[in-house]
């Protein structure tokens, strides 16, 4: 059993930190945008399948489209011309967003060491968790998942006015 | 019944001393032929009624660095669907001046593949209606495909050498 939050309660009424409650909520329903390019993509096929289910974790409905998402999972092989979309698509994501690398890849351009293979996305957009593997389990794409829970439910209201994010956009480009 | 020796003896009666080295690896008909003839031995072995290699199956490029004069190598495959023969065709080039005449007018698939040849070894296509890069980015000034170029990324800072065999 989950145990409740921390707060106080009494007959017919429950206070508690509304970061707390605002965080239990979205950590809990968070909409995966599931950027599959390649190896990884399809491991992410099995993660969202029966098996392996991901939608018990609130990720249930995915969007394709960046507007309408919390979290971009970008699984996959990322080739430099794709780079400038791939940041076209986490800009057109509303705040709150995460964002999730999985795969070798998708964090360090992985065994593909060459002209063509952006060697990772944080090379363009910031990343919040980073999943290894080639390709990882679906245990593995659900640990991350799991941390970026985490994430979410720790995060404070003003973090995304806060300067230091302000100078992690900037320091990609991003206003 | 389309024979390999049927098509050496054919090409070597229209063209003589023109095509040269004649192998075949595999079974497969390999010759050459100077970069200004390309056109002139593709359209004979496309028209002509008994030769018909109407379909060019590929258009590769290779970059040879030791061949000063000819470094790079066009290669072209065709096939006749009717008797499915194969045969090759190569035409070399000087690195400097890498001007091969274009084949978009006989086949419409060469109009890509020119494009990745062009893009991956810088073999400048004449007559070709849009030669640009195909899969590398735009603004990319070199071409990687030569064999001058390291294989490996050199932005990074962060490889182990000990990992690298350096």
């Amino acid at each position: 059993m989950v145990e409740p939050p921390q707060g106080f309660g009494g007959d017919g009424f429950f206070t508690m930190k509304l970061s707390e409650a605002v965080g239990l909520a979205r950590s809990n329903s968070l909409w995966p945008l599931p950027f599959a390019t390649s190896c990884c993509g399809i491991e992410f096929m099995a993660t969202m399948a029966a098996h392996y289910d991901l939608a018990r974790f609130g990720a249930e409905r995915l969007s394709f489209s960046p507007r309408q998402c919390d979290l971009i999972m970008v699984m996959g092989t990322i080739a430099k011309k794709m780079a400038p979309i791939l940041k076209q698509v986490y800009l057109q994501m509303a705040e709150p967003r995460w964002v999730m690398a999985v795969g070798a890849c998708a964090c360090s351009g992985g065994i593909f060491d060459s002209y063509s293979v952006l060697q990772g996305i944080d090379q363009v957009i910031p990343v919040d968790v980073y999943v290894p593997g080639c390709p990882p389990r679906p245990e593995g794409i659900i640990d991350g998942f799991m941390r970026i829970q985490d994430l979410v439910k720790a995060e404070s209201i003003r973090r995304r006015e806060s300067d230091e994010y302000k100078a992690l956009l900037n320091s990609y480009g991003i206003q | 019944m389309l024979t390999n020796e049927i098509i050496k003896q054919r090409l070597t009666d229209k063209f003589g001393e023109q095509v040269r080295h004649f192998e075949e690896p595999y079974g497969m008909l390999t010759f050459e032929t100077d970069r200004d003839n390309n056109l002139k031995v593709m359209t004979f072995l496309k028209e002509d009624e008994e030769l018909g290699f109407t379909y060019l199956n590929d258009l590769t490029a290779v970059h040879y660095p030791d061949n000063t004069g000819q470094e790079l190598a066009v290669v072209y495959m065709l096939q006749n669907i009717r008797t499915s023969t194969r045969v090759r065709l190569k035409v070399f080039t000087d690195i400097t001046q890498p001007d091969v005449f274009t084949a978009s007018g006989l086949f419409a698939t060469s109009n890509w593949l020119e494009r990745e040849a062009y893009d991956f070894y810088g073999v400048n296509f004449v007559g070709h209606p849009n030669l640009i890069r195909i899969m590398n980015v735009d603004e990319m000034d070199y071409f990687p495909q030569r064999k001058e170029y390291p294989v490996e990324e050199q932005t990074r800072i962060d490889k182990d050498d000990a990992m690298f065999g350096r």
